[in-house]
């Protein structure tokens, strides 16, 4: 957006070494994110592996959902949002003006904190997505890819008998798992999640759970949490986000165990947020 | 007499109120117990307790008393007057005239002494009307201090005298609307069915016949004036205009009302609505010269310089003009129902990668749906029902045509034109009104009956 080749510079200048095993998926360099006026993200480096899931915790208003919908570009649909910094995906920057923002979010799927079907059928909820992009040649291709989403996302035995009935008339924790079916239909690398269990029960949210670890063989998942139990039970990375800062990224196992930074410490022993 | 009363009402009311707080405040005050009420709700029931049979009584006592006077004066009337209907609403006028001291010219003995037992009759009625009124205003007063104790449930019971008062505002509305469908009807079937009626249509007749030309024999040496009743011509003509109507509005409407909820800026959205909602202020007649004055000309010119022959009062012009008068029905329902859409339906398609416009497209202008068809729905029913811009731009000709160039009428343009002017309503000609005003209503209805099934069939049921 706002790079410029002295901005690009500086933000390699900051970037921290990367200490990852695997090599980064996605990569954000120096990102900051204004909502008019308020600085609502500082100076955020961090580097995410491919096939894995990481997490996002902290308080309230840290800026960890900002982030997350910054790899997606949702934000733009927010006109007072200005992003600065430079956030790559195999290497290529996602606000370069000469890429497609519709491709880019065909690649980055994204489900939201409270269930969003589309008031359509649960097959035509599946389908959107590879029709709006032609992914399917004809109805039996696209019958496949329904099925095949519906199946990763552990939902095709309880719909495969009412397909055409609507998306609206599941349960909770269905419309979540029929929105996780949606957002795996366009075949994307990266799925961003924003709290997707925080407007579901336990049974739900377990279910989501054993989804997500099936899932991260094949996917790159950025899940913000803020249930640290979660975190500790998904993630196999985790960044800790305080008043519009990353203070802290690491194995999750190493985040929960020693922090290095004493807000980590107070957060996940409950002494704030 | 009237303004006193109410004056009474008003004052017992405010008392009551005043006197019923100041009760039970002392109560709350000096008493070791807590009221179960806040002082406000005993003067509220107190008040109520007082207003509501004070007005009652008034309402239906006044109707009573009105009856009882009347039927009193007319029975010295010779019993030929009694039995006549004409007659006797002309003796009560002179005997309502002659109380009121509005008489012209002599009055006839029975008249002034049926004039005297009606002046006689309402003022007693009057009277007891007063006395009942205030007495029921007391008695209710004295009733709702006696319960004034710690453990009246004055706020549980003020509930249902809001569940009455709300109840009996819906009653009026539908009970009037009844009532007009009611008197509309009686009059259809007098002018279907009633032998006195001289040139009546038979139903078929008028619900199927291609004519319509109500003329009426005035003067017996007119005898031979054939008047006809055929329905068809005005169905045509309202059904053509108002098809132009919506397809100048329906598109127009819709996709300003997308653009103002999808792609305007607030501030311009801010600007945008009201200055489109001023069109919906604009008074229809004056649409009506425009589409007379300045639309039907233009149409006729646009014709003739591509060689068609326009009547210079077309349906084409008067609909135009409807469709721009219909059209901040439809883009300021539909511009609401599409802000209804949540947005997290909207953030679910763009994280899939859709467009803006294949979003509004697939997702929110089918869960917007129901709401469009009803916005779409009001307009047509306006534009139904409109009557002003049709007389004057298109003509009062009933031509049996659908082509939009010449001049057809309206039902509700036959409808003014025959009641225009000096009425009897015993001539086919004048309840011939009702019959068309019957009809409609129906069709109106029908559609409306139609626009429920679509929605239901198609609606998107979001949440």
């Amino acid at each position: 957006m706002d790079m410029t080749v002295a901005n690009r510079i500086e933000a390699e200048r900051l970037a921290p070494v990367t200490t990852a095993a695997k090599p980064a998926k996605v990569t954000a360099k120096d990102v900051n994110v204004y909502y008019g006026e308020k600085h609502a993200l500082k100076h955020v480096n961090v580097d995410i592996p491919d096939r894995g899931v990481m997490s996002f915790i902290g308080p309230s208003g840290c800026g960890k959902s900002t982030f997350l919908r910054c790899i997606n570009r949702m934000n733009d649909t927010i006109s007072s949002c200005k992003v600065t910094g430079l956030i790559t995906i195999d290497n290529q920057d996602i606000y370069d003006p000469a890429l497609d923002v519709v491709q880019l979010r065909a690649r980055v799927g994204m489900v939201f904190q409270k269930p969003n079907p589309f008031p359509k059928s649960i097959y035509d909820n599946v389908a959107y997505g590879p029709r709006i992009h032609g992914l399917a040649n004809n109805k039996s291709e696209l019958d496949q890819i329904v099925t095949a989403s519906l199946e990763k996302a552990g939902l095709w035995g309880e719909v495969k008998d009412r397909l055409q009935d609507s998306g609206t008339g599941l349960s909770g924790g269905q419309q979540q798992r029929l929105c996780i079916a949606r957002a795996i239909a366009v075949n994307p690398e990266v799925i961003l999640m924003d709290e997707p269990c925080s407007a579901l029960d336990p049974i739900a949210t377990a279910k989501i759970e054993t989804l997500i670890d099936d899932l991260r063989s094949n996917y790159c998942i950025i899940i913000v949490t803020h249930s640290m139990q979660q975190a500790a039970r998904v993630s196999q990375r985790t960044a800790f986000f305080h008043l519009g800062t990353l203070v802290e990224e690491g194995p999750t196992e190493q985040i929960f165990s020693m922090p290095h930074d004493q807000r980590t410490q107070d957060y996940i022993t409950g002494r704030f947020g | 007499m009237t303004v006193a009363y109410f004056a009474v009402l008003a004052a017992l009311t405010f008392a009551a109120y005043a006197v019923a707080v100041r009760r039970s405040s002392a109560i709350a005050v000096a008493g070791p117990v807590r009221l179960h009420s806040l002082p406000a709700y005993h003067g509220l029931l107190a008040a109520s307790v007082v207003l509501v049979p004070m007005l009652l009584i008034y309402l239906i006592g006044s109707q009573l008393v009105t009856t009882l006077a009347t039927s009193n004066a007319l029975s010295q009337f010779p019993a030929d007057v009694q039995s006549d209907v004409m007659k006797s609403g002309s003796a009560l006028r002179d005997v309502r005239n002659l109380a009121a001291g509005q008489h012209s010219g002599d009055a006839s003995p029975v008249l002034t002494s049926a004039a005297a037992t009606y002046s006689a009759w309402l003022e007693r009625g009057t009277y007891a009307i007063y006395g009942a009124g205030i007495l029921a205003a007391f008695l209710g007063l004295a009733m709702s201090l006696a319960s004034i104790k710690p453990s009246f449930r004055a706020r549980t019971h003020f509930e249902s005298v809001v569940n009455i008062v709300l109840m009996a505002c819906a009653g009026v509305a539908i009970l009037t609307t009844i009532g007009i469908v009611a008197s509309v009807f009686t009059e259809t079937m007098r002018f279907f069915f009633d032998p006195a009626i001289k040139g009546r249509p038979g139903v078929l007749e008028f619900l199927f016949g291609t004519e319509w030309n109500p003329q009426q024999a005035m003067r017996a040496d007119q005898g031979d004036i054939k008047s006809a009743y055929g329905f068809i011509p005005l169905l045509t003509g309202t059904l053509l205009i108002t098809f132009i109507a919506i397809c100048v509005a329906g598109p127009l409407g819709l996709l300003s009302a997308i653009y103002l909820a999808e792609y305007a800026t607030p501030k311009m959205r801010k600007y945008a609505k009201p200055v489109l909602e001023i069109l919906a202020g604009i008074p229809t007649v004056v649409l009506g010269f425009f589409a007379a004055l300045t639309v039907a000309p233009l149409v006729r010119g646009a014709g003739a310089s591509i060689g068609l022959d326009v009547a210079s009062e077309s349906a084409l012009a008067a609909g135009l003009v409807m469709g721009m008068m219909i059209i901040p029905f439809i883009s300021s329902l539909s511009d609401d129902v599409i802000n209804a859409v949540p947005q997290s339906l909207r953030d679910g398609a763009f994280a899939l990668g859709a467009t803006k416009s294949e979003t509004i497209k697939q997702v929110v202008l089918p869960a917007a749906l129901p709401g469009i068809v009803s916005a779409f729905m009001l307009a047509i029913s306006r534009a139904i029902g409109e009557t002003m811009i049709v007389v004057m731009a298109a003509g009062l000709a009933a031509n049996l045509t659908i082509n939009p160039l010449d001049a057809v009428t309206t039902i509700t343009v036959q409808i003014k034109t025959i009641l225009v002017g000096d009425q009897e309503f015993d001539s086919a000609k004048t309840l011939a009104a009702f019959a068309l005003g019957f009809v409609l209503f129906f069709v109106t209805l029908i559609l409306n009956f139609i626009a429920q099934r679509f929605v239901r069939k198609y609606r998107e049921q979001y949440d």
